[in-house]
Parts: C-alpha cells; structure tokens; sequence
C-alpha cells in the first residue's frame, strides 16, 4: 500500500509517501523526518510530552494517525520561533520565560510543555484574567506531566510569558 | 495494532457505503487509537469521516433548540459563547474532562461513543466479557472504584466514562443517526444501553450506523441561571470520573419549577433520575429537599465489589450539586471546573460564563 501525504512542517513543505497507514504524525515526525524534538513519552495521549500545533490547535502527536492529517499545517518545538516570524536562533517568548524561571530539570517533556504552553495562550487570548490566576493555568496545563515535578517554575514561565506578550500587545 | 485499510470518505453516504464488518469510524482518533495500541479492538478497516463536510458545526435552531455535529470538538463547543452562556453545565462537564490537547481532537460523536475505561478490559491478559463475550469478567472481586452501583449485572459491572453525556442526558439530548437505510434520532437516555446478558453491546447504534449530530430540545435553554456539573475524581484534574452529577434547576417564585439531574460513574450509560427529580417539583430549594431527592436516586444501588462507598458518595454529591445550582450558576467558568472541592464561586444570579 502507498498512501500520498503532504504535509507543512514548520513552514517546509514535505510530500510524503507511506507505505503503512498505522503511522502516528509522532512516529513520522521522529523516524522519517528526524524531528525528535517532539518527546515520545506514553504514547496513550496521558503525558503531553508529544504536544504538537496541528493547524495552530495543540494536540497529542501519539494519537493522530498522519493519513488523516493529510494537508495540515504542523509546528513543532524546532520550528516554534520561525514559525512567529523570529530569526533562526532566536527563541520563542515562552521558551526564553522557561530558562528564566527554571522550569525543567531534565528537560525531556519541555518540549510538550512549551507547545501546550503556546496553545494555551493561543486559546487564552479571550479570557482577560488568564494572567492572573495560576490555578486556570495549572488546570489548563494538566495534559502535560514532568517526572521531575518542575510545575511551580512551569507555572511561573506560562504567567510571565502570558504578561510580557500582553505589554508587547503581541500573540502567542 | 493490527493492519486495516484506511478510507477516506467524503459525505455520510460515503462513509456508510463504505462500512463492511469489523470496520470502524476515525474521528479524532484519542480513544480509537488508544484502544488499537492496547489491541483491544482490531477493526479492519478505518473510515476517515473528518473531512465529511458539514459535520463541524453550532446550529442553534429556529425552536429555540441547538443542533451539534458530530465532528464539533469538545473543546469548541465548551468555548462557544452561546453554549457557555446557554447550557453551563454541558460546558463544565466538557472542561473537566481529558485535557486541552484531547479536548482540542476529541469530537461530539467521539465521546459519546467512547469505551468504558475499566482496567480489565483495557488489559488484554484479563477476563472480560464485553472484549470476549463469555470470557468471565475479571473485575468482579477487583479493583471496582470506577465500576458500577447502578444497572450492572452479573456479566459486567463497568461505567461509561464520558462527562459530556451526562448534562447531555439530564438536558433530553436526542442522538441524529444515518444509516445506509436513511435516518433516525435516538433519546440520548436510550442511547445507551445496560449490559445485561450482552456487555459487548453498549448502544443502540446498528452496524455501520453513524452519529451525525446531537440536538438539544428548546426546554434545555432554561436552565441557565442554575446549572452545574460536579465530579469526583482520584486527583484534582485530569482523571476521570468515581461519581459525576449534573444538576439544573427552573425556580419560579422561590419554589423549584422544574429539576434535572443525571449521575456519571455509576453505570454502563448517563443515569437519569427521573423519579428523584419528580421530588423537588414545588418544593422550597433547601438542604432538606437535595437529601430526599438524593436517596431517591440512588434508591435502586447496589455495590459491584468493594465500592459501597461509592452510593453514598453520590448522593452526598447530588445533595452538593443541586445546592451550588440553587445558588446560581457562577459568572465564570470555575478555575477547576466540575471541582466539588474548589472556593465557592461568584454568582450575580444572571448566570452566563461568559
Ligand atoms: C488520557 C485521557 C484522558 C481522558 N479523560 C477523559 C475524561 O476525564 N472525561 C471524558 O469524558 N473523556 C475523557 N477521555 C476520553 C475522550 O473524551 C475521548 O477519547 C474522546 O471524546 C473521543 O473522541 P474522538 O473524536 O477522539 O473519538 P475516536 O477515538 O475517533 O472514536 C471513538 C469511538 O467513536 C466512534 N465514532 C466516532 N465518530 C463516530 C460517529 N460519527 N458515528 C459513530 N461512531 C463514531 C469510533 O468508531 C470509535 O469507536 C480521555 C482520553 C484520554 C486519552
Ligand atoms: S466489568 Fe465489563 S468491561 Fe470490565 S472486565 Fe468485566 S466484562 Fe469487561
Ligand atoms: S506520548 Fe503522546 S501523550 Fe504521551
Ligand atoms: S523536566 Fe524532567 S520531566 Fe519535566
């Protein structure tokens, strides 16, 4: 069987051509494109550490069968800050909010952390006191777990990041 | 998981052409392929109805009611205004359950159809008759905290897991089925069916049948001003649900004009209390009037195993929810929807979430 994918990935375009229509878009991303900055944790859809923007939504990459997310438009952690108009090498607000305030130990479900963290606020831009309240945001940020328990500067960075792009009247 | 073939349809009739046995429907895929990881279900054919048009909207109807497409995300329509604003308690239960990711994927039809969550038969190594129908059933004298109190028998004692079904049921919801045969509509209450001798059956769906939309009937809209969704859970978040309520109240005169109440967690479908309901009619809304409508709804219970602790747990919880529904529906959505533990929440008594 060979079923015809395409699929925009960061911005690139990637026609692709798979032989077995089980791929997850997780699988695909790591295996075929050697996209591994999207974690692969449960693969259950119960960790977040695959959080990925599927047409700007965030999703759980483990739980999307990539034949049916032919067309779609996908960001993932490498092609985060490009994918808002920063220069290469840049980082996203909400990555460097994440190196202010600590909010990873060792780093493996950051990725998820960061992406959930971009659709949150994305989703957030209609609730005007999102800002203030860390327990919306701990509430809101419950798909993505860290065994290392980094939630307090997890929570901090979402709030930061949230409060300077409002002051920079900026999106997510 | 297994290999299937995977179809792609492109309109309802495709989609029910294209159904043979042993075939499934893909919507977002969170609880499908989740169970085709497991190799707890192995269809041999996917058809892809995402891109059916059509599907993915918010009617609200010219009756005064709200038709929702099978492929509205949960997360969209707990966030449409109309519905927040409408039917509060639909948009709690929503937001309490899964996460933002899934709810982001995760479909009307999908939930509504979504498998039981009990252990066994998510363990391919255990008894489970509703997996492998006259296999025995491994849960009976296991782990029963999320099993059944009401409507079990002795083949299965497992619940539905949805939260969004359980307002749906309280509120008349009416299910919208094509089939190659054309069209029919279901009561949500019915939709559902009690294990008894057959626990693989759980609803009323025939083969290759498929959801098109849900409906909610004009009466639903006035419950607005007092409406909530409670639900109990081992952790604060993310975790489904040991017992759920959803509770609505009509007060005309400081007298309860009419009440609503459907319990989640407790049985193989959304259990409607009609009879408990039937209780408040007129009466003052007072503590008194939530413990006598709470013993009637749990009047038929019975423990499954070692969850006894679960009967009184509902009613405590169905006392609880028609009491913060008296109260009045919070302004805003609460920070931990559906949380019975959270700081009581503001209500100016015009209701809305907005
Ligand atoms: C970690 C985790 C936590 C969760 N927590 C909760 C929770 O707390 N509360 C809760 O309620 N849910 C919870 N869920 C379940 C989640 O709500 C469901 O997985 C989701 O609603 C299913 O929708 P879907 O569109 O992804 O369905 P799919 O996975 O695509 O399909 C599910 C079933 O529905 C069938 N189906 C889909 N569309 C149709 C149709 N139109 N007609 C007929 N059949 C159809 C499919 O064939 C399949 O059998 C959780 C899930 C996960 C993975
Ligand atoms: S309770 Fe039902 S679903 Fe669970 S093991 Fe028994 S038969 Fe299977
Ligand atoms: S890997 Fe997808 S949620 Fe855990
Ligand atoms: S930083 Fe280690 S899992 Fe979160």
């Amino acid at each position: 069987m060979s079923i015809p994918v395409a699929l925009t990935i960061n911005g690139r375009r990637h026609a692709l051509v798979l032989d077995d229509p089980r791929v997850t878009l997780l699988d695909l991303l790591r295996e075929r494109l050697d996209l591994t900055g999207t974690k692969k944790g449960c693969d259950r859809g119960q960790c977040g550490a695959c959080t990925v923007l599927l047409d700007g939504r965030r999703v759980n990459a483990c739980l999307a069968l990539a034949v049916s997310h032919d067309g779609a438009d996908i960001v993932t952690i490498e092609g985060l800050a490009e994918s808002c108009g920063l220069e290469p090498g840049q980082l996203h607000p909400v990555q460097s909010a994440f190196i202010d305030h600590d909010a990873f130990q060792c780093g493996f479900c950051t990725p998820g952390q960061i992406m959930s963290a971009v659709g949150l606020l994305r989703e957030a831009r209609s609730d005007p006191n999102l800002d203030d309240d860390p327990e919306r945001v701990r509430e809101l940020m419950s798909g993505n777990l860290c065994r290392c328990g980094a939630y307090l500067g997890i929570t901090e960075a979402i709030l930061d990041a949230s409060a300077r792009l409002r002051d920079a009247g900026a999106e997510a | 998981m297994n290999r299937f073939d995977y179809v792609r349809a492109a309109s309802v009739a495709e989609a029910v052409a294209a159904w043979v046995p042993g075939a499934s429907f893909l919507a977002g895929g969170t609880n499908l392929l989740d169970l085709m990881k497991g190799d707890i279900v192995r269809p041999s054919r996917l058809i892809d109805i995402t891109r059916i048009p059509g599907l993915d909207s918010i009617e609200p109807l010219a009756d005064g009611g709200l038709r929702i497409g099978a492929l509205v995300r949960n997360s969209d329509l707990a966030r449409d205004r109309h519905v927040s604003g409408t039917y509060p308690a639909l948009a709690e239960a929503l937001l309490s359950g899964a996460s933002g990711q899934l709810r982001n994927a995760a479909t009307t039809a999908g939930n509504a159809m979504q498998r039981t969550r009990c252990a066994y038969f998510y363990d391919p190594a255990s008894a489970c008759n509703k997996r492998d129908p006259g296999a025995g059933c491994d849960a009976r004298g296991g782990d029963t905290r999320l099993h059944a109190v009401l409507g079990w028998s002795a083949h299965c004692i497992a619940t539905n897991p949805s939260d969004f079904c359980v307002p749906l049921a309280a509120l008349d919801a009416v299910v919208e089925i094509a089939g190659r045969s054309g069209t029919r509509e279901v009561a949500l209450e019915a939709f559902h069916t009690l294990p008894g001798d057959h626990p693989e059956t759980e609803t009323v769906l025939e083969e290759g049948e498929m959801i098109l939309a849900v409906r909610l009937p004009p009466e639903a809209a006035g419950f607005a001003a007092h409406s909530r969704y409670l639900k109990v859970r081992e952790r604060t978040s993310y975790a489904f649900a040991v017992v759920s309520a959803a509770a609505s109240l009509r007060l005309a005169q400081g007298r309860i004009a009419e009440a609503r109440l459907a319990l989640g967690g407790v049985a193989a479908k959304p259990w409607r209390a009609r009879e408990a309901e039937r209780l408040l009619i007129g009466r003052l809304p007072d503590a008194a009037a939530w413990t006598e409508c709470a013993a009637a709804a749990l009047s038929g219970a019975h423990p499954s195993g070692d969850n006894d602790f679960k009967i009184d747990l509902a009613r405590r919880l169905v006392a609880t929810a028609f009491a913060r529904a008296a109260a009045g529906t919070p302004d805003r959505l609460p920070a931990l929807p559906a949380s019975p533990f959270a700081v009581p929440v503001v209500s100016s008594g015009v209701h809305a979430f907005a």
